[in-house]
């Protein structure tokens, strides 16, 4: 059943997500509009826009985890490499492995970095017999894809949650490399911690760059422009602007965008 | 600048009076349960004896020990527990990480909650029809745990399915993340982390289980037999049911053996209390969680 990563590499369609017209709802409130995005495989792309916008509803639908809620309801398509993630046919699990999701507040969870970062990996019945060097392999390779394991190398077994927020928030990262997903989505990464510590998690996003496709949500205009490739400017549910970030930031071609951008929106 | 005024001493004033209060009513509560206790260790420990424990009654129960009972309270705790505890937790999971919120679980809230207000002869009627009579268990401890486990299970349910609500959502999101199953999550991500506040259900329930009388008196627990329990079919004396006898049934006991029955029965219910506060500590320190 890994039909999602073989595709990945049989055919390259170049794309890691595509939306046709992607409409979703709260209940009787609508909070997507016509969504049509080619999100392109292998960059950096930034999501920006005013708060409620929907950028975390857009996010929450990609990997399937809105529709706990029993209130969502959804219409349109969502090709996550190249297969609709809502067919019948599809496995949940399938999909979650092939997307990471990175939230706003860090939530390791209350066990050890060590386990934390295996949590994933052990879930999944084909990586049970493996060996301890095999696990011990994994964490120091995940631990050091986000520049975390200098820092915790002697303290495996602390709890994951006694860290600080960015060292946190860098294992919540880590723990979903060995998944091996091919696309990592990240809701405002940044925003629970301090100047230093955006700093970092900034420098550890755009370290992971061409690894994995990433879609990052930001409030942080010169984080979207350093940190991203492409750059999607939403407004009231709707996608105003999908293009270069360059472009976007120094030529807009929306009023809106050009209002959000020199910060006349909150 | 600083000076207290009138006012103020006045807010003072009361707020000395408030914390008084407060404290009257706390030792209120306190009172009578030093009193109770007090009372048993005073008039009951000069019966209790290695003897008193592992003897049977004698003479018409006005002497010997009191190990049948004993023996039949640990025994109908512990077929509760094995009846109680794989269905409370089971449903607690069900109410907590599946069920919607839809009419049939409001229903089912609904049921949990009169239930555990039913009074506890209700309860012992209850079972005498079903199990004793309906099922055919006869009078045995089956019977009777069976009864007191429906007693008790809207304890464990309740106790259960609000810490693992307790669990917050971010760590189930995590899971989720990572590829895990519904139930891999409950597994690995909420039970463990629902433990303590399981187990601290678990031992309302193992006290209120050990110390009722109305439930076992119809449905399994006698006044007096000379036989020890040998399996679940078999009838058995229980702690609360012969500290009622001897307290109030039987001519000629001597003053102190009901308070060393009680006594112990107290002491009892602490110790398996115990057992489950060891436990849980021994799971907390098993690092893991
Ligand atoms: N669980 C929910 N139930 C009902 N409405 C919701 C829910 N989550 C979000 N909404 C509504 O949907 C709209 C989009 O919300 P969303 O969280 O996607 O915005 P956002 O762009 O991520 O905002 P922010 O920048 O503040 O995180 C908002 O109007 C919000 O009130
Ligand atoms: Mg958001």
């Amino acid at each position: 059943m890994n039909t999602a990563s073989q595709a990945v590499s049989k055919q390259p369609t170049g794309l890691a997500i595509r939306t046709g017209d992607l409409n979703l709802w709260y209940g009787t409130f609508q909070a997507l509009f016509d969504i049509n995005l080619d999100i392109k495989q292998g960059i950096i792309t930034s999501m920006i826009g005013p708060s409620g916008c929907g950028k975390s509803t857009f996010l929450r639908s990609v990997n399937r985890i809105n529709e706990r809620l029993g209130y969502v309801r959804i219409d349109g398509s969502i090709d996550v490499f190249g297969h609709n993630i809502y067919d019948a046919g599809v496995e949940l699990v399938q999909v979650r492995k092939q997307i990471g999701m990175v939230f706003q507040r860090p939530n390791p969870l209350p066990i050890s970095i060590r386990d934390n970062v295996l949590f994933g990996y052990n879930l999944h019945s084909e990586n049970r017999h493996a060996s301890k060097a095999d696990k011990e392999g994994i964490v120091e390779d995940a631990l050091k894809q986000v520049l975390l394991w200098d820092k915790v190398k002697d303290r495996l077994d602390q709890r994951g949650t006694e860290l600080s927020l960015e060292e946190q928030q860098k294992l919540c990262i880590a723990r979903l490399l060995p998944v091996k997903p091919g696309l990592l989505l990240m809701d405002e990464p940044c925003s629970a911690l301090d100047p230093k510590g955006t700093e970092a998690v900034e420098e550890l996003i755009w370290e992971l760059r061409g690894k994995y496709t990433i879609l990052i949500v930001t409030h942080n205009m010169a984080q979207a422009r350093r940190a991203s490739e492409e750059c999607i400017f939403m407004l009231m549910g709707k996608v105003v602007e999908h293009t270069a970030t360059e472009d976007m930031f120094v030529t807009p071609q929306n009023k809106e965008t050009a209002d959000y951008i020199e910060g006349r929106y909150g | 600048m600083f000076e207290t005024s009138t006012l103020n001493a006045r807010n003072q004033q009361v707020q000395r009076l408030v914390r008084i209060l407060f404290l009257m009513m706390t030792l209120f509560l306190i009172v009578p349960v030093l009193i109770i206790l007090g009372t048993l260790v005073v008039k009951g420990s000069s019966v209790i004896s290695i003897d008193f424990l592992f003897t049977s009654p004698t003479e018409g129960m006005t002497a010997g020990g009191i190990f049948p009972a004993l023996l039949g309270t640990v025994f109908l705790v512990a077929v509760d527990l094995v009846i109680a505890i794989p269905i409370g937790i089971s449903a607690a999971i069900y109410l907590s990480e599946y069920a919607g919120n839809n009419w049939l679980t409001r229903v089912i809230n609904l049921a949990i909650i009169n239930l555990a207000g039913v009074p506890s002869i209700v309860h012992a009627l209850f079972g005498l029809g079903a199990f004793v009579l309906f099922f055919g268990f006869g009078t045995s401890i089956l019977a009777a745990s069976l009864t007191l486990a429906i007693m008790t299970l809207p304890l464990v349910i309740v106790a259960s399915k609000e810490s693992m609500q307790a669990v917050p959502q971010a760590f189930r999101e995590a899971s989720w993340n990572m590829g895990a199953t519904r139930w891999q999550t409950i597994r690995r991500v909420v039970l463990p982390n629902a433990i303590p506040g399981i187990l601290t259900g678990l031992i309302l329930e193992i006290s209120r289980t050990a110390g009722e009388t109305a439930p076992i008196m119809f449905t399994g627990a006698v006044f007096f037999t000379p036989f020890l329990p040998q399996g679940i079919f078999d009838q058995t004396m229980a702690m609360p049911l012969h500290l009622f006898v001897v307290a109030t049934q039987v001519p000629g006991v001597p003053e102190d053996l009901p308070y060393g029955v009680a006594l112990m029965l107290i002491a009892l219910v602490l110790f398996m209390n115990a057992l489950s506060i060891a436990f849980r500590a021994w799971l907390r320190g098993k690092k893991k969680w």
